[in-house]
């Protein structure tokens, strides 16, 4: 559990060490138990659980109309959340992977995110997305991608992505329970396990991690806070979801007392959190797994350079995947992993 | 280049080459107008199956024409809803009411008291008709030229013209383009300008309505221009798939724009008969005949109250003029269509309908148009003390940035800082305060 955000409430709950998938389920079921308003639905989310499990047996517990099956649509399932929003429900839409949101596009961005403003209030679409996305799964070019500054280009969308499976309950409640429409991307990387970024390494359980210590019961995480890793002096990494991890695995061997932030919320982004490590180091590194131009590393990038400019020793570094499709065979070779971050970090130590 | 030299090989015969086929619309600037192939059955031939019949029952409505108003001005057949005079007279004057505003609106674009408009002339007694036969709780989604409902539903005239000027009295502050309204408590959703987006929305809020227990139901609407959209298809799968509580209207006014029906698929088939695909229900509406969509409106929001799931109806009219203030319709179609069109005028029709019951008069229908014509004016009058488009009676600066998010972030609340001390620079004029 990171320092200084603590649970909103049951500070003292008991702990279990839980899987980023257990977390999100059973931050599902505390809000269908709260909120008799909270409606989940989507693809296989069902009867089946979700092809991820991350619903299964909430339809058992809470009915076919709280929880269910929708045709392949994601038009008709944003669609429709938008009308259930109107209606005062509080939708938790499934899309089954990141990759297939595109036909629900026009449904997020000229409506879920605009509602509240050519409404002047009068209508919201207090809708929560969950997608699963990232690759490091052998999914290939449709299973793989992380379209995450897309939906950070949009006023009136929040974009949120959790890397831990504590974090993954507390800011999907937070999620739900916000009255904008939230984009909930989760890392599926790392759904069962951290990952450090070698493939070829043994898979590590979420159990030998620390953060996998779920607190019973509800609590929130509030959006728009970055979590601090981990404290240094040497640089300021800024990561989300899975690439965490891997810059925290490739800076530990490395030896380098980087500080490692988490962002969490990219759209509200916490940037008193960013500007304070970045002023403290005087050098930052920007690593995430999508695609390089217009990611949203060139707008942490500007942001950084616009607000730290006269703290910075040594460019700005990006690390990303590489302006392509996401390839099956080389996957990874396609992925941010330790060489292209090591080199990285050596020119950042190196500059100064 | 290869010359196309008919196929040869293992496909083999003497096909002659493959050739696009572009729709093109009947008639175009200068052409006479000739209507005699549409077919028009007389009005009330058409059966009203139980609202509780299998849906299948209703799909030879979808390819017939549901008409009550026949040529003598009479209401006969199983669909005569059987309105009393008073409402008869109340469905006219909300008809005439909505007319005259449009036209009063149209003048005030024109006098550039706004940007832009979009009449429904022509269409009138679809938007009331169906106002009439919803109740009052009943959530609308509509496109863009249904204030007919909003107008029926007795939703205030000043306030259709703030938006409509976007000036400091506009509840929707300025932000959304003329008629663009949006009226939560008359059960008006925001309508958005992206086209079809509110079909599969309104089959959502239907949805959320049977979760709920609810005994409302939902009422979207489509052009027949739009009902080309994916949206389109998505809301009749997921009304069709959870049995949803909505009627969902197709006006199928000949045009979206410039382009005819024909690409919207018209050439084809009926608009209705998309139900017939989805296995829902399905009717097909003479559309300038208020009392046929009265009567189907019903029909299809009993069916859906009492659980028996979605209606798709279409309403055959014909768009009587430009598409809004931007359009000019003699650039592509024949003027002599709206002369021609074979069903008539909305208004006209159900005035001589009274008459022919002998509850109304050619004296009163003028007294009547009269009254109307003065509300508008009068309302015109009011909203104009609020300020026109473009006269700096605006909403302050600070509120374009409000409602993006339920709170300012901080990014946010950093532009809106610029935009004020832009305003200051660029207008010192307002002095400070009044418009933050």
């Amino acid at each position: 559990m990171s320092a200084e955000e603590g649970p909103v409430s049951l500070n003292d709950a008991p702990t279990r060490s839980l899987t980023m998938i257990e977390a999100i389920n059973e931050a599902l079921g505390i809000m269908l138990e709260r909120d008799n308003d909270v409606v989940i639905f989507g693809e296989d989310v069902g009867y089946f659980g979700g092809v991820f499990r991350a619903t299964a047996g909430l339809q058992a517990k809470f009915g076919k109309t709280r929880v269910f099956d929708t045709p392949i649509n994601e038009c008709g399932i944003i669609g429709v959340a938008v009308g259930m929003g109107a209606y005062g429900l509080r939708p938790v839409p499934e899309i089954q992977f990141a990759d297939y949101i595109y036909p629900g596009f026009d449904q997020l961005v000229s409506e879920a995110a605009r509602l509240r403003y050519r409404s002047a209030g009068e209508f919201i679409a207090p809708i929560t997305v969950r997608a699963p996305f990232g690759g490091g799964i052998f999914g290939g070019q449709t299973h793989s991608q992380s379209p995450e500054a897309i939906f950070t280009h949009v006023a009136g969308l929040k974009t949120v992505i959790p890397s831990t499976p504590h974090d993954a309950k507390g800011l999907l409640i937070a999620a739900i329970e916000d009255n904008d429409p939230v984009i909930f991307l989760e890392p599926k990387r790392i759904y069962n396990g951290p990952f450090d970024g070698y493939y070829d390494r043994p898979a590590r359980p979420w159990s030998a991690h620390p953060d996998s210590a779920v607190p019973e019961g509800y609590y929130a995480i509030p959006l728009g806070k970055a979590r601090i890793v981990r404290e240094g002096e040497a640089l300021t990494v800024l990561a989300y979801g899975t690439m965490v991890h891997v810059a925290e695995a490739v800076l530990a061997e490395k030896g380098v007392d980087a500080e490692i932030i988490d962002l969490r919320t990219l759209v509200p982004l916490d940037i008193e959190t960013v500007e304070k490590s970045v002023q403290k180091t005087g050098k930052c590194l920007i690593i995430h797994e999508a695609t390089r131009t217009s990611g949203f590393g060139g707008e942490l990038s500007a942001l950084v350079q616009e607000r730290c400019f006269y703290h910075l020793e040594a460019p700005i570094e990006r690390v990303t995947g590489f302006d392509t499709p996401y390839p099956h065979s080389l996957e990874w070779a396609y992925f941010p992993g330790p060489v292209r971050i090591g080199e990285a970090v050596d020119r950042l130590l190196a500059a100064g | 280049m290869v010359k196309a030299t008919g196929r040869a090989g293992k496909h083999g015969g003497n096909l002659p080459p493959l050739h696009l086929h572009v729709p093109e619309p009947p008639y175009r600037p200068g052409d006479a107008v000739d209507y005699s192939h549409l077919v028009i059955p007389p009005a009330g031939a058409q059966p009203r199956p139980d609202e509780s019949c299998a849906a299948s029952e209703t799909h030879p409505l979808c390819l017939d024409l549901i008409r009550v108003l026949d040529e003598d001005h009479c209401a006969v057949g199983p669909w005569d809803p059987r309105l009393d005079p008073e409402t008869l007279r109340r469905l006219l004057r909300m008809m005439a009411l909505t007319r005259a505003f449009d036209e009063r609106m149209f003048r005030g674009q024109r006098q550039g008291k706004t940007s832009f408009y979009m009449k429904c002339t022509g269409e009138e007694a679809i938007s009331v008709a169906a106002a009439f036969a919803h109740a009052d709780g009943d959530m609308v989604f509509p496109s863009y030229r249904q204030q007919g409902i909003l107008i029926a539903r007795n939703y205030p005239l000043v306030d259709m013209i703030n938006q409509i000027y976007s000036n400091r009295a506009d509840r929707l502050k300025g932000r959304q383009l003329p008629i663009m309204y949006s009226a939560r408590d008359y059960g008006f959703f925001t309508i958005s300008g992206n086209l079809a987006t509110q079909y599969p929305q309104a089959v959502g809020w239907a949805m959320a309505s049977a979760i709920k227990g609810d005994i409302r139901i939902a009422s979207g609407w489509v052009g027949e221009g739009s009902s080309s959209e994916g949206d389109f298809h998505a809301a009749l799968t997921f009304a069709a798939v959870y049995n949803a509580p909505v009627v969902l209207n197709v006006v199928n006014n000949q045009y979206a724009i410039s382009s005819h029906s024909g690409f919207a698929g018209a050439e084809r088939t009926t608009f209705a008969a998309r139900a017939i695909g989805y296995g829902i229900a399905g009717l097909r509406v003479d559309g300038n005949d208020a009392l046929a969509v009265f009567a189907a409106t019903q029909w299809a929001a009993n069916r859906a109250r009492s659980g028996l799931g979605p209606t798709l109806i279409e309403h055959f009219t014909f768009r009587a003029e430009a598409h809004s203030t931007s359009d000019d319709p003699s650039a592509y179609r024949s003027s002599h269509e709206r002369e021609e069109w074979p069903l008539g005028d909305p208004v006209a029709r159900l005035e001589r309908h009274l008459i022919a019951l002998g509850e109304w008069s050619a004296e009163q229908h003028e007294a009547m148009d009269q009254e109307v014509d003065a509300e508008v004016r009068s309302a015109t009058k009011e909203a104009e003390k609020n300020g026109i488009l473009g006269q700096g009676l605006h909403h302050p600066f600070h509120t374009m940035f409000e409602d993006v998010y339920e709170e300012l972030p901080w990014h946010l609340e950093e532009q809106a800082e610029q935009a004020i001390r832009e305003r200051r620079i660029r207008w010192p004029q307002w002095g400070e305060g009044r418009d933050e």
